[in-house]
């Protein structure tokens, strides 16, 4: 089984601030860490891969020292890791982003060929949750987003349960497929000694967009449909309301008249 | 202060403090008031490799000897004395086979130990023979290529859980102490059942069994070394395992030490921060002093010991004899007294701090929402397992006596 987990390396506090002027994330000084969607995604390969045999690949694109996430990755159990840097790249949006992903699989697949890859459902600094299923429309492999829990998986195709809005489906799919999870997937590991030590000394494969084939007139911030016209951190619209009284009793029948008046029982 | 001397040593420690955090603190409370096992922490600890640190990397192990296993035992109960009993049994359980084992019997059992999908457990005491381990009545009697064991043992760690057990049996009665000799005993060789669960005071989620051997056929291919020597065996484990002890204990010590200064900066009364009342002030700097000292001598014997130890396993392995053997051809010292001395010192530092540092925080640390109460609980188990602090002092004092003995003093 060879598993490829996509990572990205975001900005590790999810306090990030927003530049009001910009509406751009103010990265600088913000310490950086893996996506914490990926720790799932990673972990969940680390555990197929433990159950199944085989190996984990783990692939990033972002600026050179994005090469720490990879290096985390070994530290994480995986086996190979591949960087996708060049100023080519800068600036891409998901529709670029996935296109430059799925061309490095796709140089990775020639190698060794790929039976799952598995993201994160989305990422924290960004939020789209489009990188999984657009990697599976360039490639043109089968897709579950939203994976909370693989029921099955062997060397002929994997089972998952995937969330819905209105519940949850069971799908199977062949291999070679995609799949994103969430957070229910995994229970992310603490970094053994043995792997703190080989991140050290860990080869990180470096691509450029020649390397990987890639038409550059699908990457970049030039080349990208989408503009960014404005980023704000959501309001709060909660219509809380606290019930006040002088004890649990008074409190409670309180609160079940209000949800009477409101027609929720 | 961090008593790593190379790149392995601080990986351990960072690995095992992130390891403490992130999944033991989070559950240590609820563990001790269950008073059950946790299959989930034990998936974690095998998730992260930390059955493996003192085993060598040809079995799936860190190679880090006996100094990386102190360390993840200090750093694991400092957090929780009782989830870190997990690991911590297990190489006390293997440690003797690990000394004794032929390689085929190390080829047998080592992979599967490092990995951590099977536990160990020690099994000498006895309700008759305890701190007189030469008292022990289990008996196994051969029979063809098998040994016919019976007989009881109890208080034994991480029972029922563990799939292994280094079991000091008598092969030949008429000879006493000298007829003791270790057998590794696999959980449902039939006639091999467990009894008694006890409740314990402290260290309450690492299940503590009695275990009843009726008639178990053991193969002879389960005897560590030779007949006989069993006793031996168990002594060389000891000097290894209890400086383990001893870092348990700095553990517990530093741990209680991590609830208690915290929350003496933030109590307020009569105005001030309890802090900087200069008797309690006073009391938190010996105490911190205290643990330190048992730290530095923790670190300075494990790292003398591994500096006899590593050589002798990568001759072992090398040679394909077992590491006793190879320990014999280079010790240099016999390091009873010394592992005596740390384990009592330590021992009774971790009791002395934990009860202290309830005293300093009142009240509070009396409550079970606090966890200083479970730390001076667990402290107590340092001065009884492995040898008591009586015991304790007996080896320092047979090794003192015989020193000047033999410089004719």
């Amino acid at each position: 089984m060879h598993i490829l987990a996509c990572v990205k390396q975001t900005p590790k506090s999810d306090n990030v601030k927003i530049d009001p002027a910009t509406g751009c994330l103010i990265r600088s000084g913000a310490e950086s860490a893996m996506n914490p969607f990926d720790e799932y995604a990673l972990e969940e390969a680390v555990v197929l891969k433990e159950q199944l045999g085989g190996q984990v690949s783990v692939i990033t694109m972002g600026p050179p020292a994005a090469e720490n996430v990879l290096r985390d990755s070994i530290a994480r159990g995986a086996d190979k890791v591949y960087q996708l840097s060049d100023m080519a790249f800068a600036g891409s949006d998901t529709w670029s982003t996935s296109y430059a992903l799925a061309k490095g699989a796709e140089k990775i697949n020639e190698a060794q060929k790929i039976d799952l890859i598995i993201c994160g459902k989305q990422t924290n600094d960004s939020d789209t949750g489009h990188i999984g299923p657009q990697i599976s429309a360039w490639l043109n492999w089968p897709n579950a987003a939203f994976v909370k829990r693989v029921v099955k998986a062997d060397e002929q195709c994997i089972v998952v349960e995937r969330l819905t809005e209105s519940g949850t489906e069971i799908l199977q799919l062949p291999y070679p497929c995609v799949i994103s999870v969430v957070k229910e997937i995994s229970n992310p590991r603490v970094r053994s000694v043995k792997g703190r030590m080989a991140a050290k000394r860990a080869e990180v494969v470096k691509w450029t967009a020649d390397d990987i084939g890639a038409d550059k007139n699908k990457l970049g911030i030039q080349h990208c449909p989408t503009r960014v016209v404005k980023s704000f951190s959501p309001q709060r619209n909660t219509n809380a309301v606290v019930v006040d009284g002088a004890n649990g009793k008074e409190k409670a029948a309180k609160l079940v008249a209000l949800l009477k008046e409101n027609k929720y029982i | 202060m961090d008593y790593a001397i190379n790149e392995m040593e601080q990986e351990t420690l960072n690995a095992t403090r992130e390891f403490a955090q992130k999944k033991l603190k989070p559950v240590r409370a609820e563990m001790d008031a269950k008073e059950v096992f946790s299959p989930e922490i034990l998936q974690e600890f095998r998730k992260s490799g930390m059955f493996g640190l003192w085993l060598p990397e040809k079995y799936g192990g860190l190679g880090g000897g006996i100094t990386c296993l102190a360390m993840a035992f200090e750093e694991f109960s400092r957090v929780c004395a009782g989830l870190a009993l997990t690991p911590g049994t297990t190489a006390l359980g293997a440690i003797p086979m690990f000394l004794a084992a032929t390689e085929a019997q190390r080829e047998r059992w080592c992979y599967d130990l490092a990995s951590g999908k099977k536990l160990w457990a020690f099994a000498l005491t006895e309700p008759e023979a305890g701190s007189d381990a030469s008292a022990l009545k289990t008996t196994a009697i051969k029979d063809g290529d098998f040994y016919i064991v019976n007989g009881t043992k109890h208080f034994i760690s991480t029972g029922k859980e563990a799939d292994f057990y280094t079991v000091a049996v008598n092969t030949n009665p008429a000879r006493g102490a000298r007829g003791i000799s270790l057998l590794v005993i696999e959980k449902g060789t039939p006639g091999f059942t467990f009894g008694k669960k006890e409740e314990k005071m402290g260290i309450r989620t690492n299940p503590t069994y009695e275990l009843i051997f009726e008639n178990v056929r053991v193969p002879r291919e389960n005897l560590l070394g030779s007949e006989g020597r069993g006793l031996l065996y168990v002594q060389e484990t000891l000097d290894y395992s209890r400086p383990g002890v001893a870092a348990q204990a700095v553990g517990i010590a530093q741990g209680a030490l991590d609830e208690t200064i915290p929350y003496l900066r933030t109590r307020k009364q009569f105005g001030q921060p309890i802090i900087t009342f200069q008797a309690l002030a006073h009391k938190v700097a010996e105490l911190a002093a205290k643990t330190e000292a048992g730290r530095a001598m923790v670190y300075n014997l494990t790292h003398r010991m591994d500096e006899e130890f590593l050589p002798a396993v990568k001759a072992a392995l090398e040679n394909g004899t077992p590491v006793h053997d190879e320990l014999k051809k280079i010790k240099g010292v016999r390091w009873t007294k010394y592992s005596a001395m740390a384990k009592l010192f330590c021992a009774n530092t971790a009791m002395e701090v934990a009860d202290e540092c309830v005293t300093l925080c009142g009240g509070v640390a009396y409550m079970r929402d606090f966890p200083l109460e479970k730390f001076m609980r667990d402290a107590k188990i340092t001065q009884i397992y492995e040898g008591t602090t009586h015991i304790q002092k007996n080896e320092i004092i047979a090794a003192l006596i015989k020193e000047y003995a033999a410089k004719g003093e």
